[in-house]
C-alpha cells in the first residue's frame, strides 16, 4: 500500500482546507445562533435604568436572518470550491489526515 | 368574493394538475427519459421541503403572533443539520444506498442485527408520533376551507356550521389516500423511487413558497407600506421585544434538528429517495435558503395581522385571512393552495413512509409467521406486499382522521407539531449511536427507545390532552400514584422548567443514558456485530455482510420466491445478470453466499431488511450467521491450520529425503565409477603377468635351440608370474569375500606375542634385506580372543609393507602394543620417509600403490581394512609421526573376554 504523502501540493492542500471549512460550518452556525441566549429578557431586567435593555424585535430579526444569509452564502461558496472532491472521497480523508 | 364552490373547483384542478405531473414523471422515468430532471439536485432540495408542513405554513404565523421569534427555532435546527451534512447526513445517505434501506425503522433494525422486534418498536413509535401530525394537516385544510366558507365570521374556528367538517376531512383524507396509493405503491421496490410523488411534492414546494412569499410581499409593501415602516411596526407591536426563554430556544433548535433526521417522511425523501451524494451537497446550502425564505415573512404577517384583524381572530390563519379581509381574492386563493400543498405533500410522504414501515415490519412478518409452509409456497407475495402497503396507507390516514375527529380539531397547531417532534426525536440516540458507534447493541437500542418513548408519552403526549382526559388532574398535580417525583411536568422533583424543555431534556437524556449504559454492558449477537461494523465503517467498505451458508438453498426456490416479490420479469433479469456475473451460461446462478446476499439486498428494497432476511432464511435454512456457524468456521480454519502445518512438515521431510536420495545417488555414481576403474585396473593387473607368461611360453615353444639354463630361467619366470597371478586372484577373492560379508570368523584364543612372532617370521622369509623389528615383549603378553588367522594376515601385511617400502638405510620397525580402556592398540612405526598427505586418503583403496614399485597388486591394505572391520576394530594411518605409522585397534571384547582366564 503506497504511503500517503505528508505534505501536499498547493491545490490539494487548499481543497483539504476547504473541506475543513465545510466541516466546521455547522459549529459556526450553532455558535452564532445561540448568541440570543445572552440577550436580556424583558422580565429579567427589572433593575431601574435598564428597562430599555430588552432586545427590539427588528434587531433580533436582522441578526438572525443576517446570520442565516451569511451561512447560506458561505455554504454555497464552499460548495462551489469543493463540489469536485467532496462526493468522491473516501474515509482516508479524515479530519486528521495529511496536512 | 370567492365562493366555496369556486375554491373547491380550483382545488380540484390543482390536484388534477398534480396527478398529471406525477403521472408524466412516472411515465418519463419508466421510459428512461427526463432523468436529468428527476435526479436533479433542485428536485431533491424541493422534495426536502415537505419539512415545511401546514403547521409551518399557517402555524408559524400563529406561533410568531403568540411567542415572538421562537417559531424560528423550528427552522434553525434543520438548517444547522443540513449545513453540517458532512457529519451525519452524508453517512446516513451512504448507508441508505449501500444497504438499500427502506425506512428509518429498517435502518435501525438492520443496524442492530436485522432485528424485527426493534423494527416493530420503531414503527409503532413512529405511527403514534406521526398520527397527530397527520390529523393536524387535515385540520389545517379544513380550517382554511371554513375560512372561505364563512369569511365574515370573526371567529374563524366557528365555521363548523357552514361546512360539515367531518365530511370535508373525510373527503380530503380519501383524496390523499387515493393519490398515495396510486403513486406510492405503483412499484414495489422502494429503491426504484417514487418519481411521481417526488415531482408532485417538488411542485407543491414551489407553490407553497411562492404563496407565502407573495403574501409576505403584499403585507410588507402593500399593507404596511415598506420595509422600514414594517420594522417600526414590528417593534411597536405586542411581540416587539425579544422574549424567548433561552432554554426553549436551545431545546427547540436541537429538537427540530433531531426531528429532521428522525421524521419518517424526512428520512424517506432525504435518504431513501436520494440517489446521488452530490444532491445532498447542493441541498446543504439550498435547503437552508428555502427555509430562510419560508420564515422570512412570518413576523411581518403576524404583526400586521395582529394589527388589522379583529380581536379574537385565529392567528394560525392570518396567512389566509389577511388577504381575504383586504379583498385580495387571488392572493387568498394562492395562499390557500400553498397551505393545501403543504398539508397534502406532508400527508402523502408521511403516509408513504409509515405504510412502508407498517407493511414491512408488522404486516409481512405476521403474514409470514401465519403461513407456516414458508415463502416458497403458493400465493403471490408481491401482491400481498402491495396489498399490505395499501392497507397500511388506509390505516395510517384513517388513524389520522380518527385522531382529528376525536380531538375535535382543537389545540394550537404548533403544540401538536412540537409533541410529534419530541416523539420521533427519540430515535436519534439509537440511530446516530448505531451509525457512529460500533459498541451500540440491540438491547441498548431497545432500552433507550423504550425509556425515551415512555417518558415522552408520560411527560409530553398525555399532558397535552389536558387535565382529566388522559391523565387525571391529581396525577398532574401530585404525580403518578401520588409519588411527587413522578409528576409529568416536574420529574424527580425538578420544578420551574418549561414543560416542553422539561419533557425533551428528560426523555432524550434518559433515552441516551439507557442506550449507552445497556450497550456497554450487553454483548451483541454475531450478525449485529457484522452489521455494526458495516454501518460504522460504511466509507471503508460498502460491501455487504457476507454470511449466508447457502449450500442448501436451491436456486429454484430462491427464484420462485424472488419472482413473487420482485415480479417475474425483474426477478429473471436479476437472476440472469447474476448468472452472467458468475461467469457461466446457465440461466440460474449458483447459490453462492455473494449471490444470496445480493438477492437479500434486492428483496430488502421491497419488503425491508428484516423481512427479506426472514424470507431468505426460510429457504436457505437458519439464520445466516449463528454462533455455531462461527464456531464451525473457526474450527474449520483451525483444522486447516493444522493440516497446513502437517503439509509443511511433510514437505520438509520430502526435502530431506530428496537430499538423502541425492547423496545416495552421488554415492552410487561414485561407486559405479569405482567399479569401472576397478575393472580396468583388474584387467591391467591381470594382463601384465599374462603377457609375460605368454611371451616366455612362446619362446619355449618356438625357439629350437635353447640352453637348459635359459629354459629353466624362462620356465621359472612363467612359474613366478603364475604365482603372482594366483596371489592376485587369491587377494581379489579374499577381498570380495570380506567385502560381501560372507567371511566366517574362526574365533579362538591366542597370544599376541605368538601372532607377532609368526607375522615377523613369515614377512621376513626370503627377504634380501632384513628389516630390524623392535618389539616390546613384555607388553605383548596379552591373550586375545579373535580370528587369529585373519589378524596374522594383517600383521604380515604391515610388516611386509615396512620391509618393502621403507627407504631408510637401516630399515627399522617398532611395534608397540598397549591396552586401552576401549580395546587393544598396536602401532607399527617404521623409520621411512612416510607418505605424503595427498596420498593418505588413498592408501586403503584397492590397487593404490604409492610409489609404483613393488610387486603387490595394491590390495594388501584394502584387505587389512576389511579384515579389521570384520573383527570389530579398525586400521588407520598416523600421519603425525615421523616415518610411516599404522595403528591397529582391536575392540575391548577381544581383550577383556580373556582377561579373567589370563
Amino acid at each position: 500500500m503506497p504511503r500517503t504523502p505528508i505534505f501536499l501540493e498547493k491545490r490539494s492542500y487548499r481543497q483539504r482546507r476547504m473541506m475543513d471549512a465545510v466541516r466546521l460550518m455547522p459549529f459556526l452556525g450553532l455558535m452564532l445562533w445561540m448568541v440570543p441566549l445572552l440577550w436580556p429578557l424583558p422580565e429579567a431586567t427589572p433593575a431601574p435604568g435598564t428597562d430599555d435593555a430588552a432586545m427590539p424585535m427588528s434587531v433580533a430579526l436582522r441578526y438572525l436572518f443576517g446570520v442565516w444569509a451569511l451561512l447560506t452564502l458561505a455554504s454555497w461558496a464552499l460548495w462551489r470550491r469543493t463540489r469536485s472532491i467532496a462526493s468522491g472521497e473516501g474515509p482516508a480523508e479524515s479530519v486528521d489526515g495529511p496536512r | 368574493m370567492v365562493s366555496l364552490n369556486q375554491l373547491v373547483a380550483v382545488c380540484l384542478m390543482y390536484v388534477a394538475g398534480l396527478f398529471i405531473v406525477a403521472f408524466a414523471a412516472e411515465r418519463a422515468a419508466l421510459r428512461g427519459r427526463g432523468g436529468w430532471l428527476l435526479r436533479s439536485p433542485l428536485i431533491y432540495t424541493l422534495s426536502l421541503s415537505i419539512y415545511c408542513t401546514a403547521w409551518t405554513f399557517y402555524g408559524a404565523v400563529g406561533y410568531a403572533a403568540r411567542s415572538g421569534l421562537e417559531y424560528v427555532t423550528i427552522y434553525l435546527g434543520p438548517s444547522l443539520v443540513m449545513i453540517g451534512w458532512w457529519w451525519g447526513l452524508r453517512r446516513l445517505v451512504r448507508i441508505g444506498r449501500s444497504h438499500r434501506v427502506t425506512s428509518i425503522a429498517d435502518l435501525i433494525s438492520s443496524r442492530y442485527g436485522k432485528s424485527n422486534a426493534l423494527a416493530i418498536v420503531v414503527t409503532v413509535m413512529a405511527v403514534i408520533g406521526v398520527t397527530p401530525y397527520i390529523a393536524l394537516q387535515l385540520q389545517s385544510v379544513i380550517l382554511s376551507l371554513s375560512i372561505f366558507a364563512a369569511p365574515n365570521m370573526p371567529l374563524a374556528e366557528a365555521g363548523g356550521d357552514v361546512i360539515n367538517r367531518g365530511q370535508a376531512a373525510l373527503w380530503v383524507a380519501a383524496g390523499l389516500t387515493l393519490f398515495t396509493v396510486l403513486f406510492g405503491t405503483r412499484n414495489l421496490n422502494v429503491n426504484e423511487r417514487h418519481h411521481g410523488v417526488v415531482i408532485a411534492i417538488a411542485v407543491e414546494a414551489v407553490v407553497k413558497l411562492l404563496a407565502l412569499v407573495a403574501v409576505g410581499v403584499y403585507v410588507i409593501w402593500g399593507l404596511a407600506g415598506g420595509l422600514s415602516e414594517t420594522l417600526t411596526r414590528i417593534d411597536a407591536s405586542d411581540i416587539g421585544q425579544w422574549e424567548v426563554q433561552g432554554s426553549r430556544w436551545a431545546a427547540l433548535t436541537m429538537l427540530s434538528g433531531a426531528a429532521l433526521l428522525c421524521l419518517p417522511r424526512m428520512f424517506q425523501v432525504m435518504v431513501v429517495e436520494n440517489d446521488d451524494e452530490r444532491q445532498l451537497q447542493i441541498a446543504s446550502w439550498a435547503f437552508p435558503l428555502y427555509l430562510m425564505l419560508m420564515s422570512l415573512f412570518v413576523v411581518p404577517i403576524a404583526v400586521v395581522g395582529l394589527d388589522l384583524m379583529p380581536e379574537g381572530s385565529n392567528p394560525d390563519l392570518f396567512v389566509l385571512s389577511l388577504p381575504l379581509s383586504q379583498g385580495q381574492n387571488g392572493l387568498a386563493m394562492l395562499s390557500f393552495l400553498g397551505g393545501f400543498s403543504s398539508a397534502t405533500s406532508m400527508v402523502i410522504v408521511a403516509t408513504l413512509a409509515l405504510s412502508t414501515m407498517v407493511s414491512n415490519h408488522i404486516v409481512m412478518p405476521i403474514w409470514l409467521a401465519l403461513r407456516r409452509e414458508g415463502a416458497t409456497q403458493s400465493g403471490d407475495v408481491r401482491n400481498i406486499v402491495i396489498l399490505a402497503r395499501r392497507l397500511s396507507i388506509f390505516c395510517v390516514v384513517g388513524l389520522g382522521y380518527l385522531y382529528y375527529r376525536a380531538s375535535g380539531g382543537s389545540g394550537a397547531l404548533a403544540a401538536i407539531g412540537t409533541i410529534s417532534f419530541g416523539g420521533v426525536a427519540q430515535f436519534l440516540p439509537a440511530m446516530l449511536g448505531g451509525v457512529l458507534w460500533r459498541g451500540a447493541t440491540r438491547a441498548g437500542a431497545l432500552w433507550g427507545l423504550g425509556t425515551g418513548f415512555a417518558l415522552w408519552v408520560f411527560t409530553m403526549l398525555l399532558p397535552s390532552f389536558g387535565a382529566d382526559v388522559a391523565l387525571s388532574s391529581a396525577t398532574l398535580e401530585h404525580g403518578l400514584w401520588g409519588l411527587a417525583w413522578l409528576r409529568p411536568e416536574a420529574l424527580f422533583g425538578v420544578t420551574g422548567i418549561d414543560p416542553t424543555v422539561h419533557a425533551v431534556v428528560w426523555s432524550l437524556s434518559l433515552n441516551t443514558l439507557a442506550f449507552v449504559v445497556v450497550s456497554l454492558f450487553s454483548f451483541p449477537a454475531p450478525l449485529e456485530r457484522l452489521q455494526g461494523a458495516q454501518f460504522v465503517n460504511v466509507f471503508d467498505h460498502s460491501g455487504p455482510a457476507r454470511g449466508w451458508t447457502a449450500s442448501v438453498a436451491g436456486s429454484e426456490d430462491l427464484m420462485i420466491m424472488a419472482q413473487r416479490i420482485l415480479g417475474a420479469v425483474e426477478a429473471q433479469a436479476f437472476f440472469t445478470r447474476e448468472a452472467e456475473r458468475q461467469g457461466h451460461g446457465a440461466r440460474l446462478p449458483e447459490p453462492t453466499p455473494r449471490f444470496v446476499q445480493a438477492l437479500e439486498r434486492e428483496l430488502a428494497a421491497s419488503v425491508g431488511a428484516a423481512t427479506a432476511h426472514a424470507m431468505v432464511a426460510q429457504i436457505v435454512g437458519g439464520a445466516s450467521v449463528s454462533v455455531q456457524d462461527l464456531l464451525a468456521v473457526a474450527d474449520e480454519s483451525a483444522q486447516m491450520l493444522e493440516y497446513s502445518s502437517q503439509l509443511e512438515t511433510k514437505s520438509r521431510e520430502l526435502t530431506e529425503t530428496a537430499a538423502q536420495l541425492r547423496t545416495a545417488n552421488e554415492k552410487l555414481t561414485q561407486l559405479s565409477l569405482q567399479k569401472d576403474s576397478f575393472l580396468s585396473q583388474i584387467s591391467h593387473e591381470l594382463r601384465t603377468p599374462m603377457t609375460s607368461i605368454r611371451s616366455f611360453s612362446e619362446i619355449l615353444r618356438d625357439a629350437p635351440k635353447l640352453s637348459d639354463a635359459d629354459k629353466n630361467r624362462y620356465a621359472s619366470i612363467i612359474h613366478s608370474e603364475t604365482i603372482r597371478l594366483t596371489r592376485l586372484l587369491d587377494d581379489l577373492l579374499d577381498l570380495s569375500v570380506l567385502e560381501n560379508g560372507q567371511v566366517t570368523l574362526n574365533q579362538r584364543k591366542g597370544s599376541l606375542r605368538d601372532l607377532l612372532d609368526l607375522a615377523v617370521i613369515t614377512a621376513q622369509a626370503g627377504a634380501a634385506r632384513p628389516l630390524e623389528v623392535q618389539r616390546d615383549l613384555q607388553a605383548e603378553d596379552i591373550t586375545l580372543y579373535s580370528d587369529l588367522d585373519r589378524l596374522v594376515q594383517v600383521f604380515i601385511n604391515l610388516v611386509t609393507n615396512a620391509r618393502k617400502y621403507c627407504a631408510a638405510a637401516v630399515p627399522q620397525l617398532v611395534i608397540t602394543p598397549r591396552v586401552e580402556p576401549d580395546g587393544l592398540v598396536i602401532d607399527f612405526v617404521d623409520n621411512g620417509q612416510g607418505i605424503d598427505a595427498a596420498s593418505e586418503a588413498l592408501i586403503f583403496e584397492k590397487f593404490s600403490r604409492i610409489t609404483g614399485e613393488g610387486d603387490g597388486a595394491g590390495l594388501g591394505l584394502a584387505i587389512c581394512r576389511e579384515i579389521m572391520l570384520r573383527l570389530g576394530g579398525e586400521i588407520s594411518f598416523l600421519g603425525d609421526l615421523p616415518g610411516t605409522a599404522f595403528r591397529v585397534k582391536l575392540p575391548a571384547s577381544a581383550v577383556s573376554q580373556v582377561h579373567p582366564s589370563a
